[in-house]
């Protein structure tokens, strides 16, 4: 095994969570990790800031890979509240389900959730890519403001509301849009952009046709009194 | 903020350890609500014609021999009494307070750290076949053992909250006048209170949770106990967490997965997150 191919492992059942963050922190901090018996542990490898691989074996509670910048988290399970909030860069994986307010007020980087998402995914994005192989509740990309929510299943109620500039594709049903999101026409570089995210979230076996567009009507941008019911 | 802990035993195995599990549970959310805590457990049913009361002293010292055979646990005691002793016990001893009543349910709760409740309260002994559990972070009233949950307004039944009613007030008003018995300012005995209301009314506990959604304003995370089963229910909005796990041994509940991932084959269970609005019951086979 070459040192590049050496792997740190974790196992959080015997050490602290902060040992765990302070050495994915550090300055010299190693290529790949591997972290056992997370146990719905609040906080795993937050605030990264290299390019470092990380993969997670088990449930891990709030705020997983909070904050992430150029780092791959991959999580072989399920992720609670707030999976990746404000991620700046990289790539968050779960192979399970993502709770409420997945991606929130992310700026960049990419976020693949192979099961659901729950209510609020992409809750003020500002940037980030989410791709849900699954479905997603309600409130979703609520206040998006840029980047793109692709979704394979089916989306809940209030979808987009008071969305500015993000993009959302939705293969499924929709619950009900929320106020000034409206249905928009599918043209070929949406196509293409549809392909281009499935790929990178490692999805290409979905027709990237079968995605029907939603974005904002731009009524709420600046408060008008004649509005005023919408808000 | 507070936990929520609920346990369903689907084997043998996890009956005969249902306090311990429940206790374990109750420790992971202790950072959720340090102020107060509190268990409830259905076992064994009562003898025909006696009700299992669990009563709370707020006196160290009392003398709990002196009610018959009462199993006690800290400043609580079970008691096993006919209608007749009940009333002449407690019109007797008008400083013990009556915390739950019935054929299955015992109840305990007190206003200390959870992680001391699970200690002082011996739950690792107690066997039963479901049970629900509560660490509180108060909002809506002060901490004392009476305002800590689980709350329980009728026979075998109660319910642990995550969240705040906003119309509790008026529904405590309303459900007076229908004969449901308050003891404290909290917004969480009124749920209580509307859930016993409805079962007496003759709704399904899923038909009175139903209604829960239509009149209850606020925001919740409910789990309920009865004699025969245990529900969940998340308001429309669902700001409050939770979350459901099942194996073939148990179906469990909590505020979050560490509460979860305590318990035996919890890596290899089926995890989701419960919908907004969705009535989750568990049931056994109703006691004879």
């Amino acid at each position: 095994m070459t040192v590049a191919e050496a792997v740190e492992t974790v196992d959080l059942a015997s050490t602290p969570l902060r040992d765990l963050n302070a050495r994915l922190h550090a300055a010299d901090v190693a290529p790949r990790w591997r972290v056992l018996n997370p146990a719905g542990a609040h906080a795993v490898a937050v605030g990264l800031d290299a390019d470092v691989e990380v993969d997670v074996d088990g449930h891990v509670g709030y705020y997983c890979a909070g904050m992430n910048k150029r780092a791959t988290v991959r999580v072989h399970g399920n992720a609670g509240v707030g999976l990746a909030e404000n991620i700046m860069s990289g790539r968050v994986e779960v192979d399970g389900y993502a709770g409420q307010s997945c991606g929130a007020t992310g700026r960049g980087g990419l976020i693949v959730v192979r099961g659901d998402a729950s209510a609020r995914c992409g809750i003020s994005m500002k940037g980030v890519d989410i791709v849900v192989c699954g479905s997603v509740g309600h409130m979703s990309a609520f206040m998006g403001q840029k980047g793109r929510l692709v979704v394979l299943g089916d989306a809940g109620e209030a979808l987009g509301d008071s969305l500015y500039e993000a993009r959302l594709y939705v293969r499924g049903s929709v619950g009900s849009l929320g106020a000034d999101c409206v249905e928009k026409e599918v043209r070929d570089e949406h196509v293409a952009e549809i392909r281009e995210l499935l790929q990178a979230a490692g999805a290409s076996g979905v027709d990237a046709g079968g995605f029907r567009r939603y974005g904002s009507a731009r009524r709420l941008y600046t408060f008008d009194k004649d509005n005023a019911g919408s808000y | 903020m507070c936990g929520i802990v609920g346990l369903f035993a689907k084997s043998r195995e996890v009956e005969d350890h249902l306090g311990a599990h429940l206790g374990a549970m109750l420790g992971q959310m202790a950072d959720r609500g340090p102020d107060s805590a509190g268990i409830a457990l259905y076992r064994e049913p009562a003898p025909d014609g006696m009700t299992k009361y669990s009563l709370y002293s707020p006196d160290p010292d009392e003398d709990w021999a002196a009610l018959g055979e009462a199993e006690v646990h800290s400043s609580h005691a079970v008691v096993l009494l006919d209608d007749a002793d009940a009333e002449r016990l407690l019109a007797e001893r008008p400083h013990l307070q009556v915390v739950s009543a019935g054929r299955r349910i015992e109840m305990f709760k007190e206003a200390i750290d959870p992680r001391e409740f699970v200690a002082r309260f011996g739950l690792d002994g107690i066997a039963g076949s479901h049970g629900l559990g509560h660490t509180r972070m108060a909002t809506e009233s002060k901490v004392t053992t009476a305002g800590a949950h689980p709350f329980s307004t009728g026979l075998d039944l109660c319910l642990v909250h995550n969240g705040s009613l906003s119309n509790h007030n008026r529904l405590r008003q309303r459900l007076r006048r229908e004969g449901i018995a308050f003891a404290t300012e909290n917004d969480t005995e009124v749920a209580a209170g509307f859930l016993t209301w409805r079962l007496r009314e003759g709704d399904t506990l899923q038909a009175a949770l139903e209604r829960c959604l239509v009149e209850l304003d606020g925001f919740y995370t409910f789990a309920v106990g009865t004699a025969d089963g245990f529900a969940v229910l998340r308001d429309p909005i669902a700001c409050k967490p939770a979350v459901m796990a099942e194996t073939d041994a148990w179906v469990a509940m909590a505020s979050e997965y560490r509460a979860i991932a305590v318990l035996p084959g919890a890596e290899q269970a089926r995890v989701w997150e419960p919908e907004p609005a969705q009535v989750y019951v568990w049931e056994r086979e109703p006691v004879a």
